[in-house]
């Protein structure tokens, strides 16, 4: 055992303890970033002037008009930046564009004494364009070959030759839709200049680091003169990874250059259209099966729709590729990736960050083909999971691929599935209008960023004389318990109470240099870096205790606040008189810790290497009920084991995994993100961009049974304490309720019947999905999806 | 005509607390004017009532007790509709030092995660905690051992939970304690609607004090926008910035809030919320009775009336198809006089009605006895708090095997509600049987002109319709062989 993931005992990790904020989110006195204008002076409130258009050239703006609004102050354009006109990390994301992008895309800004003025002198703004041709599909970039960034090819083994032997070869196309974040709260930021013209952004954002560096580019300032803070966000997802940079740089500029604060803060249908959202992607693959259900050969090229600019659509891709394996071993895989360029809202980070959609391709790739074989979907899936001496198409050995096998084998068995399935069976004999289908379906996902330098992190902490401890560290927190983790990892550490801990919000100034809280590794990176602290600190004080107790100091021990020897007649001294006692010694009470993974390697131009520091594991157990009149269904029931590790948390963990199979469950069944594709005057824009239209998983998506379980003796030597990450992974256990609606509509049909469905599986997709498995059986008319058509060539079975 | 005098200041009572209302535009929302003061714990999510993160709790008239704390959408509100009203929010239920019993389950049981939602979780779980008939019974999915109904929460949206934890927290409160002061106020009379007359900038708020005043208003001021619970009325000034010079409120008229169920006909008055009607009701009209969990969600029931449903005349409204199933007809008043128009020709044009600029509707009349076979359909992509793409209403008749009337009224389907003529001739005087129905579902998928949109597209839409038919035959003959 290592000694990072080494726990003592009584150790506060490993607790249920609910989130450290909880008192304050239920009587409304947690505060996020807009909660502060009203404790801040003379605020200036900035509304944008969006474009009408996809793509225009902008011929003339007028802002004049604006200023005869009452309450108009300044209205921010392009001429008024002093540093770099952009907003991204790829210098392609202009802040004040001279050609517009999207439907929606931000010309200027206008700051105003109120909302309401802001809002008017935008309306005031008078802007002339030149419509220009604009590509709205992945489809349509794809025929104009319109790609941007850095394509990637992925290959291990003879494809072709799998495939020229494979006794059964499908080929298939697939395209599915993007998800938007919907955080509750909406991108916010609070700028102001301190004394000596020092700029302090308060800002709902991941990536404090980047926002600051963003702000320092627009502004031509260094870094050291921008602080940016996160007191917490309403949600993030992904989708505050990147985007804040451009709200929290206009607030800024705005507040230089009036000398007064500047709130920004989207409402709900400007953070639709202008921020951005899951990638949507196309794929088009060969799969090849031996007579045993084993999946031998791969080929798949998969298109991310990358919207209007890169953003993080590189490592999105990346990872997509690296997942398009899921849990299964494909001997011979080859991938084609590439970035399409539409003009639409620039698509980003969201939970799995491009994993969900790799294994997207390969989960619906087996969901057609196992009827078409003959399996039993579950039966297939199961044949084809890692065993332990596999490694993955990018050459990485899957260690602890067992979990796998013990996860599955306790979902089956805990969750009755093989009785529940003859249910299932009996009850679909007697009901001719209403199906039911179980579905079982893994997860693997690697954690670590691709990207191997961000794979670092920094923490504070501070021993103050009277005992008590103020911890800092670089990562943000969303809703997902990273602070809460944190606090216990120190508690941990020193072996005090959690009582005696307390954290400071996260901001720039404190830890520098910090990475995105992204990729599922705030726990992972900052708890190391925050036990490193602790222990250092720890170290000084065994020093001081020892020279007290009249012992080796690596006979100290530090539980619940007390110091003590090992022996058990050990006399006892607390934690405080150590403290003070130090202090008078001068002792330094205070460290910084940091942190780096070790052990991993990327060659992102070969795609081969081991970017990731352990695989996180999952399975999950799907039972729906689908209304053959209507395609409506109901999730009656939702088995999950998932791999946690040694859980820091639990009651934290049990939410990400409940929070993230429920979303994910969103994106692949109810979620709909309809842009207008049409030749019409509103070409591009969205049409699903409130909540009124885009509908999130409610009350009534909650699985109606849903049992969690985190998976036992799962100890991960190469992190904190034992424990995994677990912010994205369970967002890709909901593979199984799309999984099962797909065989329910099959059970409409004949036995046999393979059924293409959509994505997101909506009541109508899945109504026509059922429709033309009924038509296979009767014959009966039918209609045709809305949706885009897919070719399916069927079995070339020789 | 009488216009009210304001001889006290405009003030809400916010937990506890007078506060004055003056100096506030007309258009200022609840939520806006409670996060200025510094009451920052509701939040806006969405600004149109889908959310619930900016959830209040106001004292309003009760069923079972004089009053009842009721959750609604503070984005939707104008704040100048509170004046001289109670209203509790997150930060007036407890303190992190004292816990409200609601915020106490929410917090330890994982509840709250991101928390950005959570404040209006908590009240609108404090409303359902506070309902006096909530008592204790055997549970199903919608309801816990303790009597929550599930439905309190289903405007509410949670981006982190996923829910069950919400839910464990709702079906684990218990009663209130003696000395719970909330619980108390329940028993004494809610604050009377006060007559308000606030300017602002130009704009007028006012709440005439009866029927007349505001009968003689609409006519000197047709423009008047007239506001009930203002879900409707609040999304536009949200999110088309739609400023009425004059806004006139009407929700706590006393004529416009008759109920009464006589021998012929039962008489709804049009500011009866859904919620108030749901209860009033009590299952009396089954149809009605399957509508209202599908109408929304609890919190915009607790505002959104019935006069305002069909006033607004839009073509996807969840209760003209019922109603017009139910044969309703409409009580119009103005200052000329008062008339009584059929549902079934009130609807003329895309959101244009039959009522003049100077009408206001005064109530709605189901006429009696009601039809044996009735039920509502309501298609959406989610079933709490979503807007149909297609609705139907039936109201059906079968004497000796023989359909002897049919009343079919759609929604979603066509620029304006309408009844479903061809369908219903092709039903009457047709054996009540498979090949029947079949042939007139082939009829109904015919019905109306459905559109391609974003909610659903026009071939779905017809089938749909067709579908419908089928499946009110299938839950006539085995209630519980059709998912609900």
């Amino acid at each position: 055992m290592s000694a990072l993931s080494q726990r003592p005992q009584r150790a506060v990790v490993g607790l249920p303890l609910p989130h450290e904020s909880a008192a304050l989110h239920v009587t409304g006195q947690a505060l996020y970033t807009d909660d502060l204008v009203m404790r801040t002076r003379d605020v200036l409130h900035a509304f944008p002037v969006q474009s009408p258009h996809a793509h225009a050239r902008i011929l003339s703006l007028k802002v004049k008009p604006a200023y005869d609004v009452p309450g108009v102050v300044r209205v921010l354009t392009g001429e008024d930046v002093p540093g770099v006109n952009d907003a991204g990390v790829k210098h392609d994301e202009p802040l004040f564009p001279d050609e517009v992008m999207f439907h929606g895309h931000a010309i200027c800004w206008v700051l105003a004494e109120t909302l309401e003025a802001a809002r008017l002198g935008a309306a005031a703004v008078e802007v002339e364009y030149e419509p220009l041709p604009s590509l709205v599909t992945v489809r349509e970039a794809i025929a104009a070959g319109n790609f941007q960034g850095t394509g990637r090819h992925l290959e291990s083994g003879d494809v072709e030759g799998a495939l020229a032997a494979a006794p059964h070869v499908f080929s298939g196309e697939f395209e599915f839709a993007g998800q938007e974040h919907f955080y509750l709260e909406t991108n916010a930021a609070l700028a102001l200049v301190d004394e000596g013209g020092q700029i302090f952004v308060q800002s709902s954002t991941q990536h404090p680091s980047e926002t600051q560096e963003i702000v320092a580019h627009v502004l031509g300032v260094a870094s050291h003169a921008v602080t940016v803070q996160c007191l917490r966000m309403g949600g993030g997802f992904g989708g505050k990874e990147m985007q804040p940079h451009g709200f929290a740089a206009i607030a800024a500029l705005g507040a230089t250059l009036t000398g007064r604060p500047v709130r920004l803060r989207l409402n709900r249908t400007q953070d639709i259209t202008m921020t951005g959202k899951r990638h949507g992607f196309h794929s088009e693959w060969r799969a090849g099966f031996d007579d045993d259900g084993h999946l031998v050969a791969l080929d798949a090229t998969i298109t991310a729709d990358g919207g209007w600019s890169l953003d993080l659509s590189e490592p999105v891709l990346a990872r997509a590729m690296c997942h398009i394996d899921n849990s299964y071993w494909i001997p011979n895989v080859r991938v084609d990736g590439r970035i399409a360029r539409t003009n639409k809202t620039s698509q980003t980070a969201f939970r799995g960050f491009g994993g969900p959609q790799g294994m997207l391709v390969v989960e619906d790739l087996l969901g057609r083909c196992a009827p078409l074989l003959g399996y039993d979907p579950m039966e297939l899936r199961r044949r084809n999971l890692y065993q332990s001496q596999h490694s993955t198409p990018y050459g990485m050995p899957v260690r602890h691929a067992e979990r796998l096998e013990a996860c599955w084998g306790e979902v089956l068995e805990r969750g009755g599935i093989e009785q529940r399935k003859a249910e299932i069976d009996a009850f679909n004999a007697t009901h001719p209008d209403t199906k039911r289908a179980i579905a079982m379906t893994p997860v693997k996902f690697g954690i670590s960023f691709n990207l191997t330098a961000f794979n670092q992190a920094g923490a504070l902490v501070h021993v103050y004389k009277d005992g008590s401890v103020l911890i800092n560290h670089g990562g943000t927190e969303m809703g997902q318990g990273l602070h809460t983790k944190m606090l216990q990892v120190a508690a941990t550490c020193l072996g005090v109470p959690l009582s005696r801990v307390r954290l400071a919000p996260t901001r720039t100034d404190k830890v520098p240099n910090t990475s995105a809280t992204a990729a599922s590794s705030g726990a992972d990176l900052n708890g190391a870096a925050i036990k490193n602290a602790c222990e250092q600190i720890r170290e000084r004080l065994e020093q001081v205790a020892a020279g007290k107790l009249g012992i080796n100091p690596k006979d100290v021990r530090f539980v619940d606040g007390a110091v003590r020897g090992l022996s058990f007649g050990s006399d006892t001294l607390s934690w405080d008189e150590v403290v003070l006692a130090a202090y008078f010694q001068r002792v330094q009470l205070w460290a910084a810790g940091f942190y780096r993974t070790e052990g991993l390697h990327w060659d992102a131009n070969a795609m081969r290497g081991e970017p990731f520091k352990y695989f996180a594991y999952g399975v999950a157990a799907a039972e729906v009920e689908v209304d053959g009149f209507t395609g409506a269904y109901k999730l009656r029931q939702v088995d999950i084991v998932h791999d946690v590790g040694d859980s820091l948390s639990p009651l934290i963990d049990l939410g990400q995994i409940e929070g993230g199979f429920v979303q994910g469950a969103g994106w692949l069944t109810l979620e709909d993100l309809r842009w207008d594709e049409s030749d019409g005057p509103h070409r591009g824009r969205l049409a699903t961009q409130a909540a009124s239209t885009y509908k999130l998983p409610s009350f009534s998506e909650m699985p109606e049974v849903f049992n969690v379980r985190l998976l036992e003796k799962a100890h991960e030597d190469g992190a904190v304490y034992g424990s995994k990450a677990v912010g994205e992974p369970p967002l890709m256990l909901a593979f199984s309720v799309r999984e099962a609606l797909r065989q329910a509509a099959a059970a409409f049909g004949p036995a046999g019947t393979s059924v293409d469905l959509p994505s997101p599986a909506t009541p109508e997709a899945v109504y026509w999905a059922l429709d033309r498995a009924r038509s296979n059986s009767d014959s009966r008319s039918h209609s045709h999806s809305h949706s885009h058509s897919r070719e399916f060539v069927g079995s070339e079975g020789r | 005509m009488s216009t009210p005098q304001t001889l006290r200041a405009a003030a809400v009572k916010v937990n506890g607390k007078d506060t004055r209302l003056d100096g506030v535009p007309v258009h200022t929302t609840l939520l806006d004017w409670l996060r200025d003061r510094g009451l920052t714990g509701a939040k806006e999510g969405c600004a149109e009532g889908e959310c619930g993160a900016c959830s209040v709790l106001v004292a309003r008239p009760g069923i079972d007790s004089p009053t009842e704390w009721t959750a609604v959408n503070a984005c939707l509100l104008p704040a100048a509709a509170l004046d001289g009203q109670e209203i509790i929010t997150s930060e007036g239920l407890g303190s992190p030092a004292e816990l409200h019993p609601v915020q106490e389950e929410m917090a330890v049981r994982g509840g709250s995660q991101c928390g950005f939602c959570t404040p209006g979780f908590v009240c609108s779980m404090a409303a359902e905690y506070y309902r006096p008939a909530r008592t204790p019974c055997a549970g199903d999915h919608e309801h816990g051992p303790n009597g929550f109904d599930l439905h309190a929460l289903s405007g509410n949206l949670c981006r982190c939970t996923g829910y069950r934890p919400i839910r464990d927290a709702a079906y684990a409160l218990g009663v209130p304690e003696e000395n719970d002061a909330l619980a108390a106020r329940r028993s004494s009379p809610p604050p009377a609607a006060a007559a308000t007359r606030l300017s602002f900038d130009g704009a007028e708020f006012l709440r005439p004090a009866s029927l007349d005043d505001v009968l003689g208003l609409l006519a000197e001021r047709p423009d008047a926008r007239i506001v009930a619970g203002s879900t409707d009325v609040g999304v536009e000034v949200n999110l088309r910035g739609v400023r009425a010079p004059l806004v006139v409120a009407v929700d706590r008229l006393a004529e416009l809030r008759e109920f009464e169920v006589g021998t012929d006909e039962i008489r709804i008055g049009a500011a009866l919320t859904l919620s108030e009607l749901e209860r009033l009701l009590d299952g009396r009209v089954p149809l009605l009775g399957q509508l209202f969990p599908q109408f929304a969600s609890r919190l915009i029931r607790n505002g959104a009336t019935i006069g305002g449903n069909l006033g607004t005349g839009s073509p996807i409204g969840d209760t003209p198809p019922a109603l017009l199933a139910l044969d309703a007809s409409l009580v119009l008043a103005s200052h000329r006089g008062e008339r009584v128009v059929a549902l079934s020709d009130y609807f003329t044009g895309y959101r244009e009605t039959l009522k003049a600029p100077d009408e206001l509707i005064r109530a709605v009349l189901i006429p009696l006895p009601l039809a044996s076979m009735t039920a509502f359909h309501k298609i959406a992509k989610r079933r709490f708090d979503d807007i149909s793409s297609v609705a139907v209403g039936y109201a059906v008749e079968v004497a000796d095997g023989v359909v002897s009337q049919a009343r079919i009224g759609l929604g979603g389907v066509a620029a304006t509600p309408l009844r479903a003529h061809a369908t219903e001739d092709a039903l009457i005087g047709k054996p009540w049987t498979e090949v029947s129905v079949r042939e007139a579902a082939a009829v109904m998928a015919s019905e109306g002109t459905p559109m391609d949109d974003h909610r659903a597209s026009a071939s779905y839409r017809s089938a749909m319709l067709g579908q419908s038919l089928l499946r009110f035959y299938a839950q006539q003959l085995s209630p519980e062989g059709v998912s609900a």
